[in-house]
């Protein structure tokens, strides 16, 4: 029934032509002795390619959203924001019906979506924006310690602007105390930032509750919903949320296209942080990219329509996977909270094995590491360490993504793979020996030789 | 429903079926068939002849986009031409996976 082809041994003899030294984080490379990384090697022409369970990181597009995105490729390439002809007219109406499919989606109205080039400039153009607008009567930021990078280096920046940031610590099963928060809020707050779904660990923050809590304090909240939108049901009415970061290749749509969310009735001002034109309501200057805005238009209207249907099968899938890894192997913690998540992000952590390792070992399954070992630093995810997990089960960790296109038989080999490995790995462990025979590993006093 | 519309739906639902096996990718393969499939079992207890026939117009719409995204991803293989005529494939775009390309869900 499953025929791998290659086996994994005939790949390693190949040849290994050159070294990649892997950058950091902060895209400055490794000053100390390079590390010898998960080697980047393209595939070769009749080598075969790993099976796709990264969702997280990014999805494939849906052939629905390419049929309609190549008419504006290729026909009706106008300028939406030209006046005076059919190409510009016939533009600008596909655009507008895009805000709208977008719009419904978060039951919002379509004059309060602007297209950006992705989740990463929304969540600049909401957190620069409004506090800098506001900047003259309040100064205080606050956003939580598990947001996505773009978040936290934006309130870095207005830090060194000299705003007071607060970062709210988050609790061991990922979800942010809501008394913490309340006391965090000071009269010249004018922001809180708090990301819908994780995109590390799919913890589910209780947006609802916290809406009414800034709503009462009279604080914009700005949310992340990259990871949510067109999987769980978001309405921007319900959860009481000013701003909404959407990212367009989380959803099955185009790479390079997003939205933000700006609520209009109470207006919510931001100062833009692209000047020109004044294209999207002065908020975000220049052509909005036709084709790229229709795919996310396209991706926004099928995930509505499938959202029941992917829910069901996600969960199902990643019911599936836990199930059989747990069953089989012991000593595997699932990182986040177990209710309060989105099923298709799973995070496992498994004691007693090396990370980077096991993701080597798991070649032939494009999976995505919580840990960031393999950059030269080997600094664990801040996530997990926001979340309390040990640092060496930090370095174990490994994130399964699984979304509209996966199959049972995926997701079988997915955990065969692991269990096998893992235990393989685990044989050669000293450390599972010492536990094996009752050994309380944090008692022994280590010494040197 | 009436029996030429159950025959239409019927080989409606074949010919979906049929183009949809020929996506070269297994993902895109597998959810094709298995979407088609789930829709057309959700639907089977339909009665409105009105609601039938608006699901029978969109299924073709559907039948066409298939067609039409099947023949764009084929269009990325790269086939040449050798001297003798027979055809040599230079390099594949669309690669399998590790699953063997006519396993099906």
């Amino acid at each position: 029934m499953l025929s791998p082809g290659r086996t994994l041994s005939s790949r390693l003899l190949r040849p290994i032509s050159r070294l990649h030294l892997r950058l950091g984080s902060d895209g400055r490379a490794a000053s100390s002795l390079p590390k010898e990384l998960i080697k980047r090697h393209e595939l070769e022409i009749d080598e075969l390619r790993p099976l796709y369970m990264d969702f997280q990181a990014t999805t494939p597009m849906d052939p629905r959203v390419l049929d309609a995105m190549l008419p504006y490729q290729v026909n009706y390439y106008g300028n939406p924001h030209s006046k005076t002809h059919a190409f510009g007219w016939e533009s600008e109406s596909a655009m507008e019906t895009a805000r709208r499919q977008v719009a419904d989606l978060i039951g919002a109205d379509p004059r309060e979506i602007i297209f950006t080039s992705g989740a990463t400039e929304s969540n600049n153009m909401a957190i620069k924006g409004v506090a800098r607008f506001y900047k003259t009567k309040k100064r205080h930021v606050i956003t939580t310690q598990t947001e996505h990078k773009c978040v936290l280096d934006s309130c870095r920046i207005l830090a060194s602007e000299g705003f007071s940031i607060t970062y709210l610590p988050v609790q061991a099963n990922g979800i942010v105390d809501l008394e913490l928060l309340e006391a965090s809020i000071r009269p010249d707050t004018s922001l809180l930032s708090v990301m819908t779904i994780n995109n590390e660990i799919g913890v589910k923050q209780p947006m609802k509750e916290i809406g009414q809590i800034c709503r009462s304090k009279g604080v914009f909240l700005h949310t992340d919903a990259a990871q949510a939108v067109g999987k769980i049901p978001i309405n921007v009415t319900d959860m009481k949320v000013d701003l909404m970061s959407i990212s367009g290749h989380k959803i099955y749509g185009p790479k390079g296209v997003g939205a933000l969310y700006v609520r209009r009735r109470p207006r919510v001002r931001l100062e833009p942080l692209q000047s020109g034109g004044g294209q999207e309501r002065g908020l975000r200057s220049g052509t909005v990219p036709t084709p790229l805005a229709v795919g996310l238009g396209a991706a926004c209207s099928i995930a509505q329509q499938e959202m029941e249907y992917d829910h069901q099968r996600v969960s199902m899938l990643a019911n599936r996977l836990v199930q059989k890894i747990t069953s089989e192997l012991p000593d595997v913690i699932m990182n986040g909270d177990a209710e309060q998540r989105y099923a298709g992000c799973v995070n496992l952590s498994f004691a007693y094995v090396e990370g980077e390792s096991l993701l080597m070992a798991l070649k032939d399954v494009a999976l995505s590491s919580g840990s960031a070992c393999t950059s030269a630093s080997l600094e664990p995810s801040y996530v997990l360490r926001a979340i309390g997990t040990d640092e060496d089960l930090a370095h174990s960790s490994i994130r399964f993504g699984i979304g509209r296109f996966t199959t049972e038989a995926e997701v079988d080999y997915t955990a065969e793979k692991c269990i096998t490995q893992v235990s393989r790995l685990r044989e050669m462990s000293p450390l599972w020996e010492m536990v094996q025979e009752g050994i309380d590993l944090k008692s022994i006093k280590w010494t040197q030789h | 429903m009436a029996a030429a519309v159950r025959s239409q739906v019927i080989s409606l639902y074949r010919m979906m079926l049929t183009e949809s096996k020929k996506f070269p990718s297994y993902n895109y393969r597998t959810y094709a068939l298995r979407r088609v499939r789930d829709a057309f079992r959700a639907n089977g207890a339909l009665e409105d002849p009105r609601a039938v026939e608006r699901l029978v117009v969109e299924g073709q719409q559907t039948l066409a986009l298939i067609k039409r995204q099947v023949r764009h991803t084929h269009l990325n293989d790269l086939i040449w031409v050798t001297g003798d005529g027979r055809q040599r494939e230079m390099g594949r775009i669309n690669k399998y996976n590790y699953f063997a390309k006519n396993d099906d869900d």
